[in-house]
C-alpha cells in the first residue's frame, strides 16, 4: 500500500520531510521534561497549571532555579550564560518548559533586554547587568509604551535632556506590566525632537529609585493589579546608562520587538488549559445526569480548538524548520496573531465550562465552588489583553499585509 | 524533524510544475479542455505517464516507481494550483491504491503496470445514492455462484466513471462485510451514464446488473478496513491538492489587489481589504502546516494515527479552503463569478474536494468520538 509500512523513503537521503526527531533531540527533550518535571518546585507548578497568580517570590524562585542549571537564558550569547543551542533546540526547551507548567524566564529580563544589552551594551553595562539580569537579581520593567503612543509607538514623547553628566527625564509611561516589582526599568526616551519621530530616540536604563520616578498601579477589568503608570519627574540618569548610541534607540527598539515576537505564541500552556478543560468537563455535570464532556457541542468545540492548536503548533516547527542560521520564516507573523485567538478562545471555553459558578471570583475559603471556577472568568478578562500587547493583531496583520503580501 | 524537500523532491516538484504549468496555467486551455469529454486531456495523461507520476506511488515489482507519501502529495500540490483536470487523484491515488492495497500480485502486475503506462483509467465506484461518506458498501451486492462473481446495484456519483477502463467496485458480501472487485468497462450488464460536475470534473452513474466480477485479492475477504485506510490517504492527497489550489487563490486574489484600481487608486490601498488577505495568508499557512504533518504521518503506518491524521487535516482544509475561497471571490469582486474568469473555477474544484470524502463537519464528528480518551497531542510522537 502507498506509503504504508515502505518506513521513512527519505531517510538514506537525509533528513527532508520528517516527523521523527533525531535521537540526539530526543534525548534533549528528554532531559528537559525529566528537568523541569523534577527540578522546579512542584508548588509553583501547580499555580501555573491551575490558572492561579503566581507571587514575586516564585517567580524569582523558579527562574533561579532555572539559571543555576543554565535554563534561563540559553538564546543569550554564551559568554553570558547562553548555551549555542540550535532552533529546534530551543522550540524543545519553550514548549517542555510550558508543558511542565514552569514559569517561562520573566521576559523584560530574559527575552528583551538581555538580548539587547548582549547585543549593543558597553562592555561595563554587560558586567554590570547581565549576570544579574539572568538570575533575576535585578528586575526589569518595560518603558515603551505612553498614553499617546501606543501601536504607534515612534510619536513617544518622554524628553531627556542632557545636562552635565546627566540626562533628564521627563514624562510618563504606562501599561508596565509588573512595574511594582521593578529594580530598573529600560525605556524609550525622545532625546531629539527636530527629526523625523524615529531618528531622535535613544534607549536610557533607568535605577526606579531613582528620586522623581514615580510608579502608579491601574487597576485592570479583573479586579487584579498587574500594569502601572510610571512617572519621570526630572529624573536624573548617568549619561553612562545609555545602550547604543546616541539617537539609535529605534534601532534597539526594533531588535527588541522583533525578538518579542518569537515564543509570544504559547501553544505549549494553550494546549496544556485545553487538556485541563478537558478534564474538568469530564468532572462537571450537565444537570441531566451527564457530565460535560457527554455534550457532544462541547465535544465538537474542543476538537476544533484542538485541531486549530495543531495547526499553529505544527506551524511554529515548520518555522524552526526553515529558521536554522538566517531570516525567520514568513509564517512566523501567523504565531503571534494566531497565538493569541486560541489563547483567548481556550479561556473562554474555560468561563463557559464553570458555567454559574464563573462568577463567583470574590468567593473565600468558605466556599463550596471549586477552585478552579472562580479564577477562569478574571483570567478571561485578563488574556483579552494578548491580542493587544507585543504589537496588537491588527499590526500583526499590517506586517502580514505589507512585508508578506506586498499589499 | 524536518519540514523541508532535498534535492530530489525539488526536482519532482518543479518536473511536475513545469509540465501542468505548461498546460494549464493558460485558464483558458483548461476551460477547453473540460470543456468536452472526457474532461481532461488524455495527450496529458500519457504525458504524466512518461514522466513516471502516474506508477509514483506504487511498488517497482508492479510497474511503479514506489515512490513516498511527500512525493505524492508533492504531485497533488501541483496539479492543484492550476486545477488540472486530469484524474490523478480518483484514478491513481484512490483506485489504484485499492488494487495497490488488495490485489494479487498478478492483478497488481495487470492492472497498475497499465494505469501507470497511461493505457488504463481506473475509478472506483463506491458510494451508493441516499447516503453520505464511510468505507462500506450496503446496497450494492456481489453474489457468487462458484468461481464466478457477479455484482447488482447502482453506484453514483463515480468519479470518471464513464471513462474508466477498468472500475473498482465495491460490494456487500454474501457473508457480511465489503468485498472489492475488478469490472471491466465494457463488461455485460454493465451502464455508464457520465456527466459533468460543477467543477470541471466528471461523474457517472453506474449500474451493475448481474455483471461479471473479479475479486479483488482473496475472494469474499472482508476489505472494509482496507478501503478505509486508502481513503484516509486519499483524503490527505486531496488536502495537498486543495492546498495548491489555495496557494493560487491566494496569489491571484493579492495581484488583483495590487492592479485593480477604483476611486482613482489601487485597492491595496484599503484596509478593510489588506486585512482579510492578511486573514487568507493565515489560514493557508495554518493548512500548509497540518497537510504537510499529516502526509508525513501516512509514512508511520499505522492506520488508526493515518485515520486520525486524515481527519484533522481534512478539517483544517474544509475550514481553510472556505475561508480562502469565499473570500477570493468577495475580494475580487464580480469578476471572480464569471466562467472566464478562474479563481470561480478554483472555489468549485475545492467545494468538489471537500465533499469528495468527507467535509469538515464530518470530520468534527468523527474526532469527537474519540476526544475524551487522550489529553493532548503530540505531534511528534506519531
Amino acid at each position: 500500500m502507498m506509503g504504508l509500512n515502505q518506513g521513512h523513503v527519505t531517510d538514506e537521503r537525509g533528513r527532508s520531510m520528517q516527523l521523527e526527531l533525531t535521537a540526539e533531540d530526543q534525548k534533549f527533550r528528554d532531559e528537559m521534561r525529566t528537568f523541569f518535571t523534577t527540578e522546579v518546585s512542584e508548588e509553583i507548578r501547580q499555580v501555573v497549571i491551575e490558572g492561579r497568580e503566581l507571587t514575586k517570590e516564585q517567580i524569582v524562585e523558579s527562574q533561579r532555579t532555572l539559571n543555576k542549571a543554565g535554563l534561563a537564558v540559553p538564546h543569550w550569547p554564551e559568554e553570558w550564560g547562553g548555551r549555542g543551542w540550535n532552533e529546534l533546540q530551543r522550540h524543545i526547551w519553550h514548549e517542555e518548559m510550558q508543558r511542565a507548567g514552569v514559569p517561562i524566564p520573566l521576559a523584560f529580563n530574559a527575552s528583551m533586554i538581555g538580548p539587547v544589552i548582549a547585543h549593543f551594551g558597553t562592555e561595563e553595562q554587560k558586567a554590570r547587568f547581565l549576570p544579574g539580569t539572568a538570575n533575576l537579581d535585578i528586575w526589569w520593567s518595560q518603558g515603551f509604551s505612553e498614553p499617546d503612543a501606543g501601536s504607534d509607538l515612534a510619536s513617544l514623547r518622554t524628553t531627556a535632556v542632557r545636562d552635565g553628566d546627566d540626562w533628564v527625564v521627563n514624562g510618563q509611561k504606562t501599561w508596565t506590566t509588573l512595574g511594582q516589582y521593578g529594580d530598573w526599568i529600560f525605556t524609550l526616551v525622545r532625546t531629539d525632537p527636530e527629526v523625523k519621530k524615529q531618528a531622535g530616540i535613544s534607549m536610557l536604563l533607568i535605577d526606579m529609585t531613582s528620586p522623581g520616578l514615580e510608579v502608579r498601579p491601574i487597576q485592570l477589568i479583573d479586579g487584579g493589579h498587574e500594569v502601572n503608570e510610571v512617572w519621570f519627574e526630572d529624573v536624573r540618569v548617568p549619561a553612562e546608562n545609555m545602550v547604543g548610541e546616541l539617537n539609535s534607540g529605534w534601532t534597539q527598539a526594533k531588535f527588541l520587538l522583533g525578538n518579542e515576537r518569537v515564543g509570544v505564541a504559547p501553544v505549549g500552556a494553550t494546549k496544556r488549559f485545553l487538556a485541563r478543560a478537558k478534564e474538568l468537563a469530564k468532572e462537571t455535570s450537565d444537570g441531566n445526569g451527564a457530565t460535560l464532556l457527554d455534550d457532544p457541542l462541547v465535544r465538537a468545540r474542543i476538537v476544533e480548538l484542538e485541531n486549530e492548536l495543531l495547526a499553529l503548533e505544527l506551524t511554529a516547527l515548520r518555522v524552526v524548520a526553515h529558521s536554522a542560521g538566517g531570516e525567520p520564516h514568513p509564517a512566523s507573523s501567523v504565531l503571534k496573531l494566531r497565538g493569541t485567538e486560541l489563547q483567548q478562545a481556550v479561556s473562554e471555553l474555560l468561563v463557559d465550562l464553570a458555567g454559574p459558578a464563573s462568577v463567583a471570583s470574590g468567593a473565600g475559603a468558605g466556599s463550596d465552588l471549586a477552585a478552579w471556577a472562580r479564577t477562569v472568568t478574571p483570567n478571561y478578562l485578563n488574556l483579552r489583553k494578548a491580542s493587544i500587547y507585543g504589537g496588537s493583531n491588527e499590526i500583526q496583520r499590517q506586517i502580514i499585509s505589507r512585508s508578506i503580501l506586498g499589499l | 524533524m524536518d519540514f523541508t524537500y532535498d534535492d530530489e523532491q525539488v526536482a519532482l516538484r518543479d518536473a511536475v510544475r513545469g509540465l501542468v504549468g505548461k498546460a494549464y496555467n493558460d485558464y483558458e486551455h483548461r476551460r477547453q479542455t473540460v470543456g468536452e469529454d472526457p474532461g481532461f486531456d488524455e495527450k496529458q495523461w500519457a504525458r504524466l505517464a512518461e514522466m513516471g507520476v502516474l506508477g509514483l506511488p506504487f511498488s517497482e515489482d508492479d510497474g511503479g516507481v514506489g515512490a513516498g507519501p511527500v512525493e505524492i502529495g508533492i504531485v497533488c500540490q501541483e496539479l492543484g494550483r492550476t486545477i488540472a483536470p486530469e484524474p490523478f487523484l480518483a484514478s491513481v491515488v484512490l483506485a489504484g491504491g485499492l488494487v495497490s492495497a488488495a490485489g494479487t500480485a498478478e492483478q497488481r502486475g495487470e492492472v497498475l503496470g497499465a494505469l501507470a503506462a497511461g493505457e488504463s483509467v481506473l475509478a472506483f465506484a463506491h458510494d451508493e445514492p441516499g447516503r453520505r461518506w464511510g468505507p462500506k458498501a450496503e446496497k450494492v451486492v456481489a453474489t457468487q455462484d462458484g468461481d464466478a462473481w457477479t455484482i447488482t446495484g447502482v453506484k453514483e456519483p463515480v468519479l470518471h466513471g464513464a471513462r474508466a477502463d477498468v472500475l473498482v467496485v465495491s460490494a456487500a458480501l454474501p457473508e457480511g462485510g465489503t468485498g472489492l472487485f475488478l469490472v471491466a468497462g465494457d463488461a455485460a450488464g454493465l451502464t455508464r451514464e457520465g456527466y459533468p460536475t460543477y467543477d470541471g470534473g466528471r461523474a457517472a452513474r453506474v449500474a451493475l446488473d448481474a455483471t461479471a466480477a473479479t475479486p479483488l485479492g482473496a475472494a469474499g475477504a472482508d476489505l472494509t478496513a482496507t478501503i478505509a485506510t486508502v481513503q484516509d490517504i486519499t483524503r490527505i492527497m486531496a488536502g495537498n491538492q486543495a492546498l495548491g489550489a489555495m496557494q493560487t487563490l491566494l496569489k491571484a486574489t493579492t495581484d488583483y489587489l495590487k492592479s485593480r484600481k477604483q476611486f482613482g487608486v489601487t485597492l491595496n490601498t484599503f484596509q478593510a481589504l489588506t486585512f482579510r488577505a492578511a486573514d487568507m495568508y493565515t489560514s493557508l499557512e495554518l493548512t500548509h502546516s497540518l497537510v504537510d504533518w499529516s502526509t508525513m504521518v501516512i509514512a508511520s503506518g499505522d492506520p488508526e494515527e493515518v485515520a486520525a491524521a486524515a481527519a484533522r487535516a481534512s478539517l483544517q482544509v474544509s475550514r481553510g479552503g472556505r475561508h480562502v475561497g469565499q473570500e477570493a471571490i468577495q475580494l475580487h469582486g464580480g469578476i471572480a463569478m464569471t466562467a472566464e474568469y478562474n479563481v470561480g473555477m478554483f472555489v468549485a474544484h475545492l467545494t468538489a474536494l471537500d465533499h469528495v470524502l468527507g467535509d469538515g463537519n464530518h470530520q468534527v464528528g468523527v474526532l469527537s468520538t474519540k476526544v475524551g480518551d487522550y489529553d493532548l497531542i503530540d505531534p511528534l510522537d506519531v
